[in-house]
């Protein structure tokens, strides 16, 4: 038992020095000093303390949309609609914040409400594509595919029709809501410590939620047999629909703090990528909730590190997307040798 | 090949400024170890608006010793979770003393920068928040706005077009739409109606004049209309002569395209004094920004401690709407401009240096309603914040 972790952690640690000399390939065929690029990706990410706060703003909706992607995969779905749940969720919360901005309603009631129907739109979008999969036979990677085309559709027509700012039609985003209705930040720095709390509160709902309780017991033995949980007497329509309920929910949150803490206003590509980030992160930590806090903090730290390669080294800050993709897919390559590995020495036995 | 002529050209035009500066007998602050930053909306070698700021970034290293860094697509398509405020943080951690912004894009997140950083300069191009006579008028004093009088290039750009059309039909590829676009589009226009009317003496009424937007500055893949699409829609109806106010060349190369293949289509780029070079053949001209001495000013302004908030909306230099050293704005000729249209631009550029102003009522609103009585001259406020297009030019105005 003792031997096999230390295996595991040896494959995972390949994995990343893999990873690690892939990209640096990459870096030296670019002529760029790898050296260079990492030191500032680290100088870029830790060097103060406004740079580490930075890194939080972006680990906050990395967080949830991971909690909510672990549900889901553990339940067996290949949630990629995710995409569209987060945009669900600031369409959402962009919506009740409009509708309430000149009411009478104390500033926080009206952020609480938005960012409620923030996870309200977002469950309700991940429930269409759990509908078309449990009754409709449509498998979830398609129909989440459809719905991200029509979310974007919803919020590009929403910027450019309906709320589109007085005298202006642009693509660049609704009308910045008035700092009242924005989730409160620490002063002299762009970190909600609300939104740190919520997303620290779900991971850790989750994890209890996914190994203490009978309900994260029914939805991993969904996921690992549909077929035989279905005949030990889970209603597993239910549990399916229900993680995706919980996933959407959680992305759409995700949605709601893009739109109270970090732009203030519904603009086209608010879902940032994270849910797609997201889905990389899911993967990587192979369904345990534990991993999924470090995994994110350090894809975050990626994402704002690399801001300083083009400044510094006139380098794509998409060097980092490079690393967590190569990442993922060492992790993923070198779980199917292990695998290949046990199962032979296991055969030999 | 384009990009080996286009290298050689920056290069020429370097050693120009470095011929003019060593010529020039003005002492100029020296602003070694000083440090600059840039924010630019699209890629620094666009072609159009961001390299128009990114060479005049070269000119003021050139003229003061000054240090430029930069970062480029700053906006959230090409830099998911991020705000330009926050990456304006990225240059001042690199050691930038002073923060460039200059997309409209940026507006609000410059005055949140400016408001958060009191020790850091913010110059905000093409925007109005220091106005005095403006509607978002607010104190920063480390605040300063930069833009040139781009309604004369645009005229001049209008004029080049309606000399040029044979169908009498311009289309102006917008971008997003709001006051500076609506204005510009409007100034292409009035352009257009006069030279059309006094130097062809036709009738107004033969003209057309279409504005399609296309939602952003640039294209954005699945966000914006497709600029390359607008073009060929133009050019499929009829519209001859291509004005592109977006800060790209997809007018230009489409324009091209419908020539190579027979057709007497023409296009005027904007922005960039280099835009021409992508489509020689059917370049009439290109309007283009020329930040390089307005930031030298101010930045040396910053340098020697005489900084102070103003908002500039810069005339062009009319002795010579060319030279590089003074002039805000300017306007190149293309390869395309026939010699006797090309008089005729001369001669609407001189009258427009002798006080020609088309912004003179009688104007009429889209909707309309009566914009300038008949005799009113338009004041800077009511050109600057021109609430829709102009009566007599087809396409979208958004009014407030």
């Amino acid at each position: 038992m003792m031997k096999k972790r230390w295996l595991n952690l040896g494959f995972q640690l390949s994995a990343l020095v893999l990873a690690l000399g892939f990209t640096t390939l990459i870096l030296l065929a670019t002529k760029t000093d790898p050296w260079q690029a990492y030191k500032y990706i680290i100088i870029g990410s830790i060097s103060s303390l406004r740079k580490f706060t930075d890194v939080l703003v972006s680990f906050v909706p990395l967080l949830l949309v991971s909690s909510g992607l672990l549900v889901t995969f553990s339940a067996g779905l290949w949630n990629i609609g995710v995409e569209g749940q987060i945009t669900l969720g600031a369409i959402a919360t962009t919506w009740v914040l409009r509708l309430l901005q000149d009411s009478s309603l104390a500033p926080g009631l009206i952020i609480a409400l938005a960012m409620l129907a923030g996870m309200l739109g977002g469950a309700l979008w991940a429930s269409l594509a759990g509908a078309l999969k449990t009754y409709g036979g449509v498998n979830e990677i398609f129909g989440g595919l459809g719905l991200n085309f029509v979310a974007t559709a919803l919020t590009l027509w929403l910027i450019f029709g309906p709320w589109k700012r007085p005298g202006i039609g642009s693509m660049s985003g609704t009308e910045p809501f008035p700092n009242t209705l924005w989730l409160p930040m620490i002063s002299g720095f762009r970190l909600s410590l609300w939104g740190l709390g919520l997303g620290v509160f779900f991971i850790i709902l989750i994890y209890f939620l996914m190994k203490g309780t009978y309900f994260g017991l029914r939805i991993k033995a969904v996921g690992k047999n549909l077929k035989a949980a279905y005949l030990l007497g889970v209603p597993t329509t239910r549990y399916l629909m229900l993680a995706f309920i919980l996933g959407g929910a959680l992305a759409g949150l995700t949605g709601a703090i893009q739109v109270t803490a970090v732009y203030h206003r519904l603009i086209p590509s608010i879902s940032s990528g994270y849910g797609f980030l997201g889905l990389l992160v899911a993967m990587l930590v192979n369904f345990q909730a534990i991993w999924v806090a470090p995994i994110a903090l350090f894809f975050a730290a990626l994402n704002i590190g690399s801001i300083q390669l083009p400044i510094v080294l006139k380098l794509d800050s998409t060097l980092s997307g490079v690393l967590q993709g190569v990442l993922v897919l060492f992790v993923l390559l070198m779980d199917g040798v292990r695998q290949m590995i046990t199962r032979r020495s296991g055969g030999a036995s | 090949m384009l990009r080996k002529s286009i290298y050689i050209m920056i290069f020429v035009l370097l050693l120009a400024a470095m011929l003019l500066s060593a010529c020039s007998p003005k002492a100029s602050t020296s602003g070694e170890g000083f440090t600059f930053g840039i924010l630019m909306v699209g890629p620094y070698n666009d072609h159009g608006w961001s390299q128009a700021h990114y060479e005049a970034g070269l000119y003021v290293e050139e003229k003061l010793g000054a240090k430029m860094i930069y970062i480029d697509k700053v906006n959230t398509a090409d830099r998911p979770g991020t705000t330009p405020d926050q990456l304006a943080d990225e240059l001042v951690a690199q050691g930038a003393k002073l923060v460039i912004f200059n997309s409209d894009d940026m507006k609000d997140a410059s005055t949140e920068f400016a408001k958060a950083n009191p020790d850091i300069k913010v110059i905000m191009a093409s925007g109005d928040q220091v106005w005095k006579d403006g509607r978002d008028y607010e104190v920063m004093d480390n605040m300063v706005n930069l833009m040139g009088k781009m309604t004369y290039g645009k005229m001049i750009a209008g004029c080049t077009a309606a000399l040029t059309s044979k169908t009498g039909k311009i289309g102006y590829l917008g971008p997003l739409i709001n006051d500076e676009t609506r204005r510009l589009a409007a100034s292409a226009f009035l352009g257009a109606k006069y030279c059309w009317t006094e130097y062809l003496g036709k009738d107004a009424a033969d003209l057309s004049f279409k504005v399609t937007w296309i939602g952003f500055w640039f294209n954005i893949p699945g966000v914006t209309s497709d600029p390359t699409q607008v073009a060929d829609d133009f050019i499929a109806s009829g519209y001859d002569v291509i004005i592109s106010g977006i800060d790209t060349t997809e007018g230009l190369a489409e324009a091209k395209k419908a020539a190579a293949s027979g057709q007497a289509v023409w296009a005027i780029p904007y922005d960039f004094i280099g835009s021409c070079e992508e489509g020689k053949e059917v370049c009439l001209g290109v309007p283009y920004f020329n930040w390089g001495p307005a930031y030298v000013e101010t930045i040396s302004s910053a340098i020697d401690g005489t900084w102070k908030s103003n908002f500039q909306w810069n005339e062009p230099y009319w002795a010579n709407i060319n030279d590089l050293d003074k002039t805000a704005v300017g306007f190149v000729k293309g390869d395309a401009l026939s010699s006797g249209a090309g008089e005729q631009v001369d001669k609407f550029i001189k009258e427009l240096a002798d006080g020609l102003n088309l912004w003179v009522g009688p104007l009429g609103l889209q909707d309309g309603t009566v914009y300038l009585a008949g005799g009113v001259v338009a004041t800077d406020q009511q050109i600057w914040y021109l609430p829709q297009l102009l009566e007599g030019m087809e396409g979208q105005s958004v009014s407030q």
